[in-house]
């Protein structure tokens, strides 16, 4: 992504990939944008509202899966999709923030007195705020040049994104009134993320001997 | 290509809507058979009741597709999907316990013997989001007496329909409700004027999703007191178990008084989201009010009760 355009020249697919990418962002941001004009056009059901936002946190949680899968993609399928990890993290965080922003704005209509109260009594909602939260860092370190200037720190900065993955996977199975399955199958998979890595840790050291 | 267009009947053909309603409730006020397939928008004979809500109506599109009936799934829109192949006719309804008199009814024999009364109802649903809903029924207590309730009888106590084969939800694994559906009222709360067993709404025979062919409606409390497909009740001497209260003592209570005082565990109970009331960007929120705006009429069964502990 960092290629200067040089090398743009000497290699034909990173100008493929250049175009590639901001195609993969309107895809990616597709959901929300199909959402929001049913939404505007009454077509969302008898509580728009509460769908839209229903979409945006369902995103949220699949693009912050699949940003988390891709390292165990390459260390068990032996895949390289790196390069597309950053774009799933910031559709992530883009997921999110819209879903905050339609809670706060269309759901509590910027009533704040209702916003303090939730986020200082409601563990559903402090568990979701945290999972915003714990993004923010990240979105705002995903330029190369961060990653350039804080070196391994930045790696360590980034492990945040566990507790965005456990913030929101609390989140989402506190917002049904019973254990909702599709919430169950989600956090599963975001379960077997997180024990791929667990799982990873002691073969990396028996490689390198 | 060649299309094919199917032949269109002339304007002037097509029964106006109010003859076929008219025709439908000549059925339903005889008694008569009504035919499950048949029965989802028959007219229904009623009389305009007491205590109308003044609020604007809720589209009956969004009431009628709008629901939570776990029994057909967990989404608002599974129950009016899903409740086609449920049979809500012939129904019988069993009131016994502690009755002189324990009745067997014929729902539509039910429905002939009574007046059947349109009563707009608010209706406040625990997630935070209200309806205003004319309902047509009627009051329980009119039914319970034909029963002659005995005086050890303390409390009543519902139970829904279990049918699995019908009721996808039903059959859905662990962590969710323990079928069938179960809910309680105490004697003086069934007995009080408010309190309605409805069996239509916006005129018409209750449709699958909204709990045919009976179903309670108590509309100072959370919706899900409002028990549906109702095929027992039951007069008790001790407090009945309520399914809800059953799942999760500390986020339902068994009264479940709408109360914007008392919280929710998981959210904030003090305003609602208005369904209907303006799409996208203009529906609205409103204050919620100690029972559901209902507490002249109801605020007297409660006195000297502490509300915060007998949520």
């Amino acid at each position: 992504m960092a290629a200067t355009p040089r090398k743009t020249q000497a290699n034909p697919r990173a100008k493929y990939r250049k175009l590639l990418s901001p195609v993969l962002y309107l895809a990616g941001l597709a959901p929300a944008v199909w959402s929001f004009w049913l939404g505007a056009h009454n077509q969302l059901g008898a509580d728009p509202v509460r769908s839209f936002e229903h979409v945006l946190g369902l995103w949220a949680f699949r693009f912050l899966l699949a940003s988390l899968a891709i390292t165990p993609i390459r260390t068990v399928l032996g895949v390289n999709l790196v390069r597309y990890r950053r774009m799933l993290g910031l559709l992530a965080f883009a997921y999110a923030a819209m879903h905050v922003a339609t809670y706060v704005a269309l759901d509590l209509r910027f009533d704040f007195a209702i916003l303090y109260g939730d986020l200082t009594k409601r563990p559903f909602l402090i568990f979701g705020m945290l999972a915003f939260i714990a993004l923010l860092p990240l979105a705002a370190t995903s330029n190369t040049r961060s990653i350039r200037a804080l070196g391994r720190n930045w790696q360590r900065l980034h492990r945040l994104v566990y507790v965005a993955l456990i913030a929101a996977s609390l989140h989402f199975l506190m917002a049904f009134k019973t254990w909702h399955m599709d919430a169950l199958v989600y956090v599963g998979l975001g379960g077997v993320l997180l024990l791929l890595r667990l799982a990873r840790a002691p073969w990396r050291r028996a490689r390198r001997v | 290509m060649a299309r094919y267009s199917f032949p269109q009947p002339a304007a002037s053909e097509i029964t106006p809507k109010a003859a076929y309603l008219g025709r439908r409730s000549l059925l339903a006020g005889a008694g008569g058979l009504i035919a499950a397939g048949s029965a989802q928008a028959a007219g229904l004979r009623t009389q305009p009741g007491p205590f109308n809500a003044p609020e604007p109506q809720t589209p009956r599109d969004a009431v009628t597709h709008y629901n939570n009936f776990y029994e057909f799934g967990l989404e608002k829109e599974d129950p009016a999907r899903l409740a086609g192949q449920f049979h809500a006719r012939p129904w019988t309804l069993r009131i016994d316990g502690a009755v002189a008199k324990p009745l067997t009814l014929d729902i539509d024999t039910l429905i002939a013997r009574h007046t059947v009364e349109s009563r707009v109802y608010r209706m406040r649903c625990v997630e935070a989001w209200s309806m205003v809903i004319p309902w047509d029924g009627i009051p329980l207590a009119q039914i319970l007496r034909e029963a002659e309730i005995l005086s050890s009888a303390k409390y009543v106590a519902f139970r829904s329909v279990l049918r699995p084969d019908e009721m996808p939800g039903q059959s859905m694994g662990a962590g969710t409700i323990d079928w069938p559906y179960v809910e309680g009222l105490r004697l003086d709360e069934a007995m009080h004027p408010l309190t309605l067993l409805a069996v239509g709404l916006y005129g018409d025979i209750l449709p699958n999703q909204n709990g045919a062919p009976i179903r309670l409606v108590v509309p100072w409390k959370y919706g899900f007191k409002g028990i549906k497909s109702i095929t027992t009740i039951t007069l008790v001497d001790t407090m009945p178990p309520t399914s809800w209260n059953r799942l999760a003592a500390d986020e339902y209570g068994f009264y479940a008084n709408v109360n914007p005082e008392v919280d929710h565990p998981r959210w904030s109970q003090t305003s609602e989201r208005v369904i209907g009331s303006g799409g996208f960007f203009g529906e609205r929120r409103q204050p919620t009010r100690l029972f559901n705006g209902y507490a002249e009429q109801v605020a007297p069964l409660y006195a000297g009760m502490d509300l915060h502990r007998f949520y």
